[in-house]
């Protein structure tokens, strides 16, 4: 797998950004790094972003892949913008219920159901 | 006669190198043992997570000082009630209790410090040898599932 090709499908809903994964699995530290700067990217290009991280086939996911997407939602915040995780496998669900990053991010059930929550 | 891929065992030892690929292959080479035991989606899940992290502090961590081409050691042994599964790398050692607990509220948003969390919270017991370099992790298959 050449890690520099994208790994993130970036769709525009309105005014809210959503991303989506290519990969089942998010474990590579070299992929997750690439992940992180292509959002981070998304992010600032935009004031006060709105977006969605939709995690939809997304089998496995490491604990530095969790480590992005807290440093990437701390960018939102400094940035006035707002982050929302939708469609998390139950398995993946567990992973952030275990570490209690189920109580530092807004989750939600499917897409439609996090666009809805934005303010 | 056309020649598939050699099987992987149940138990073995490998050296592995720190690159993607390389470690994808020693994962898979548990997960399939996993497979011809028919552990639950949930066990290979933990599994397959704990193993990851194990490998990538290994690597990240224990051997930060040390050249790149050196290799982490994982030992596997999969059988029909428990997993038991060792990753030693070559570097100084650390303390596990010395990290933080990333689930406290004042670690909340550190991005670092989940791997070993999780590790102890999917595996049945974790232990380390004193120098801190060395990993030991059992699984024992849920009570309830089937063989």
């Amino acid at each position: 797998m050449n890690t520099r090709e994208s790994r993130i499908r970036v769709k525009k809903l309105s005014d809210i950004t959503l991303v989506e994964f290519i990969d089942r699995n998010i474990l590579d530290e070299a992929m997750i790094q690439l992940i992180g700067e292509e959002i981070a990217q998304l992010i600032d290009a935009a004031p006060s972003p709105k977006m969605i991280i939709s995690f939809g086939g997304v089998e496995h996911l490491s604990s530095a892949a969790l480590g992005t997407l807290i440093t990437l939602d701390k960018r939102i915040q400094r940035n006035n913008g707002q982050l929302r995780l939708a469609t998390i496998d139950p398995q993946i669900y567990e992973v952030f219920v275990i570490t209690r990053l189920n109580k530092l991010f807004q989750i939600h059930e499917n897409v439609d159901e996090a666009a809805k929550s934005f303010a | 006669m056309s020649e598939g891929p050699a099987p992987t065992p149940d138990a073995a030892r490998v050296d592995i190198p720190n690159d993607p690929a390389s470690i994808e292959r020693a994962q898979q080479a548990v997960m399939a043992a996993l497979e011809r035991h028919a552990y639950p989606k949930a066990s290979v899940f933990a599994l397959r997570l704990s193993l990851h992290e194990a490998i990538t502090n290994a690597f990240v961590h224990g051997h930060e000082t040390l050249p790149a081409a050196t290799t982490v050691a994982l030992e596997y042994d999969v059988g029909p009630d428990q997993v038991h599964l060792v990753v030693e790398d070559q570097g100084p050692g650390y303390r596990p209790d010395a990290v933080p607990d990333p689930t406290l509220e004042e670690n909340l948003e550190e991005p670092h410090g989940r791997g070993l969390a999780l590790i102890r919270a999917y595996m049945t017991s974790v232990m380390h040898n004193e120098r801190g370099n060395r990993i030991e992790m059992i699984y024992k298959r849920p009570a309830g599932a089937a063989h």
